[in-house]
């Protein structure tokens, strides 16, 4: 119980948070602008994952350098996972637009067992491993014991990413129309919106997130699978809700609380029960306050 | 001109799928070798796959769109028709009741088998058809229930001897308990924030059957369950297939008469118009939370009663049986059948357990055909195959 191990967890944690954060970012910004819970959305970050390995792999034995297989796998996963994104909501949500919330509810659970299967079959249902694309440090070495060269750069590019995204949504004319659309949809198309393509755009922009989320940490684990979205996806999606859903900066609050509560959880208590233990916290939280730590309560109208 | 441009849209849509598909369907990675296999022909699969698909896609969405706009009371299907017609209705039920009772004797004890697995999920789907077809809650976690009948038989006998034709209500009740339970906390919330709860609950459930080894045994399960007995006397290995398939029957019958008396009755009219508009009937004096949790238990006993018969018939029971797959399973039965239509949920019961048995060959497309039928479903045909007539009371002057 020295402090050493004390900072290990605080930063484990971190780490843990940031990913989920990225995550999280997605589903808050698709349930603030129509408001659906994108079952989906776990799979886009495995697909991610998926598309990094696979083409950084056929770079490598190319003999590309390290850095430009680096730089090119991530676009690759960027791109594809935006593409998947921007499908699968025209696929399978866009005909649901005014459907009851169930149908596109259900939809979105069809699209995510979908997505599952296809790469189970298209790819293997085994664990494949991951390529560490990240470098040592010489320069991090002396603290590599308390955060290590990939933990660093997981926290370095969440805090870059957040950045981005904070400048997207408030200065840029697209973030304004996203800002809009949440508050009123057809208001914003009276005012010259194209809300499906602002949609579409808030889609491309959750599954870019996702997947810079799924090439970190699957470098950072080191093996990937089908399944691995499911698990993430929903306690990204609990991180979310803690947060308040439909909110940015509760999404990224939400998860780090959930990051920090998991690590030292596991680490002073048990590791059995991680798992169990993000679901009850989840349940608590709907319970005792519905709309998370930064979310504003809705009133239901008549 | 116009064919023309469907042509063209469709090459686009094709080519893009073959862009999106490209790293996942052509390329496959072999890491412990280092070689890469390039499946090219998958991406002409792809290609021609999805130029038809394309097309097929945008007319039933058209057709779709044209037949929002015109009457919808076009006539109820030939199935609708036939099932509410009284001249038919009775024979049809007497060659039904016929072919079960024999179905036993004429198949053999592996048909038998997979009939029993395929009831089973009869009864689930309608159970779980309570709480999302006639109350509009959406529960992911539905397998929990199940796990909780299985669990219930499997202690239950092991440490007090306790027999099946007991455990049965007791399960029952045990699952309405952990429904009531998982209700009274969720009332509050709304469809989306429902569903993941219950699918939380679902996954709390499991992951404690398999971390509590003290309790449950952990994932290496409960063996030796014993099967139902029959007053006393010992029955051979078929005789007792034979024994569980009548009690299976027995029980969906049961399930079947105690949901059309439901439906119908004051619950079953709360149900449906608090799924309708939740503010509108508690105007109208219906208690919101009794009522939810009315759905909440009535819908878990038949989930426990059938995880007591499952457990009886594989005689072992471990929580891999009861994963959120399960859930998703009994969820697409109620969507694909109709949800709160029994016929329909029968039906699609039936067809999505007995189908793959019978496909073996087809087996691990299942999954992805599930996802696919969800979605689709869901975009051309929401009410599912037979929907659910909702009863009219005609006002006469």
């Amino acid at each position: 119980m020295d402090f050493e191990y004390f900072t290990q967890l605080f930063f484990g944690g971190l780490t843990r948070g940031s990913i989920y954060a990225l995550i999280a970012l997605g589903y808050t910004m698709v349930y603030g602008i129509i408001e659906l819970i994108n079952f989906a959305h776990g799979e886009i970050y495995m697909i991610g994952a998926f598309t990094g390995l696979i083409i950084s792999s056929v770079l490598t034995m190319m003999g590309m350098p390290t850095l430009a297989v680096i730089i090119l796998a991530g676009m690759a996963a960027i791109i594809y996972s935006c593409a998947y994104g921007y499908t699968m909501e025209k696929i399978a949500y866009k005909p649901l637009r005014n459907a009851p919330r169930l149908s596109a509810l259900i939809s979105a659970i069809g699209m995510s067992l979908f997505l599952q299967n296809y790469v189970l079959l298209a790819q293997t249902s085994d664990f494949l491993p991951f390529p560490s694309l990240v470098p040592e440090f010489k320069f991090w070495e002396p603290y590599s014991h308390i955060l290590t060269t990939p933990e660093l750069m997981i926290l370095s590019t969440t805090v870059f990413v957040m950045i981005l995204l904070t400048f997207l949504i408030k200065f840029t004319k697209i973030g304004k129309a996203m800002r809009a659309t949440s508050q009123d949809k057809i208001m914003a198309s009276l005012l010259g919106i194209n809300v499906d393509q602002v949609i579409s755009a808030t889609f491309v922009v959750g599954s870019a997130t996702a997947a810079i989320g799924g090439i970190l940490i699957a470098s950072h684990i080191g093996q990937i699978n089908f399944y691995m979205g499911f698990i993430a996806g929903i306690k990204a999606f609990v991180a979310a809700v803690l947060g308040g859903i439909g909110s940015i900066p509760g999404a990224v609050l939400g998860s780090f609380v959930l990051g920090w509560t998991e690590s030292f959880f596991t680490g002073y208590i048990s590791s059995d029960y991680e798992d169990v233990f993000a679901f009850i916290f989840l349940v608590v939280i709907l319970i005792f306050r519905p709309s998370g730590i930064l979310g504003r309560s809705q009133t239901q109208k008549v | 001109m116009t064919a023309k441009h469907e042509i063209r849209k469709s090459i686009i849509a094709s080519i893009w799928f073959m862009f999106l598909t490209f790293p996942i369907m052509v390329i496959k990675v072999n890491t412990v070798t280092n070689t890469i296999e390039w499946r090219w022909y998958n991406m002409a699969l792809v290609g021609i796959g999805i130029f038809f698909l394309s097309m097929l896609w945008r007319y039933l969405l058209k057709k779709k769109e044209e037949g929002g706009k015109k009457e919808k009371k076009a006539g109820l299907s030939l199935i609708q028709r036939l099932l509410q017609e009284k001249q038919f209705a009775l024979p049809g039920m007497v060659i039904i009741a016929v072919i079960t009772i024999i179905f036993p004797h004429i198949f053999s004890m592996y048909q038998t088998n997979i009939m029993i697995s395929a009831l089973i999920f009869v009864m689930l789907g309608l159970g779980l058809n309570i709480v999302i077809g006639l109350a509009g809650l959406l529960v992911l976690g539905y397998a929990a229930f199940f796990a909780v009948g299985a669990y219930a038989y499997a202690l239950l006998n092991l440490h007090y001897g306790v027999g099946f034709w007991i455990a049965l209500p007791i399960g029952g009740i045990l699952a309405a308990l952990f429904g009531i339970l998982l209700g009274y906390p969720v009332l509050r919330l709304r469809g989306d924030y429902l569903a993941i709860v219950t699918l939380g609950f679902g996954e709390i459930i499991r992951l404690v059957l398999e971390n509590w080894n003290e309790f449950s045994f952990g994932p290496s399960g409960i063996k030796n369950i014993p099967k139902p007995g029959f007053f006393g006397i010992e029955l051979s290995m078929q005789a007792t297939t034979i024994y569980i398939f009548y009690i299976v029957v027995l029980l969906v019958v049961f399930t079947i008469f105690v949901i059309n008396r439901l439906k119908n009755s004051r619950i079953g009219r709360a149900w449906t118009a608090l799924k309708d508009d939740e503010i509108a009937s508690q105007a109208m004096g219906i208690d919101k939370a009794k009522t939810k949790l009315r759905a909440f238990a009535l819908g878990s006993t038949w989930a426990g009663m059938a995880g007591v018969v499952f457990a009886a018939k594989t005689t072992f029971i471990n929580p891999a049986s009861f994963t959120l797959w399960e859930s998703v399973i009994i969820l697409c039965t109620v969507v694909l059948g109709g949800m709160g239509s029994i016929a329909g949920v029968i039906a699609g019961a039936l067809l999505l357990i007995l189908l793959p048995e019978y496909m073996r060959d087809f087996g691990e497309f299942r999954m992805i055909t599930f996802g696919a039928v969800l979605i689709l479903m869901m975009i051309f045909r929401p009410g599912g195959m037979i929907e659910d007539v909702r009863k009219t009371y005609k006002f006469e002057k």
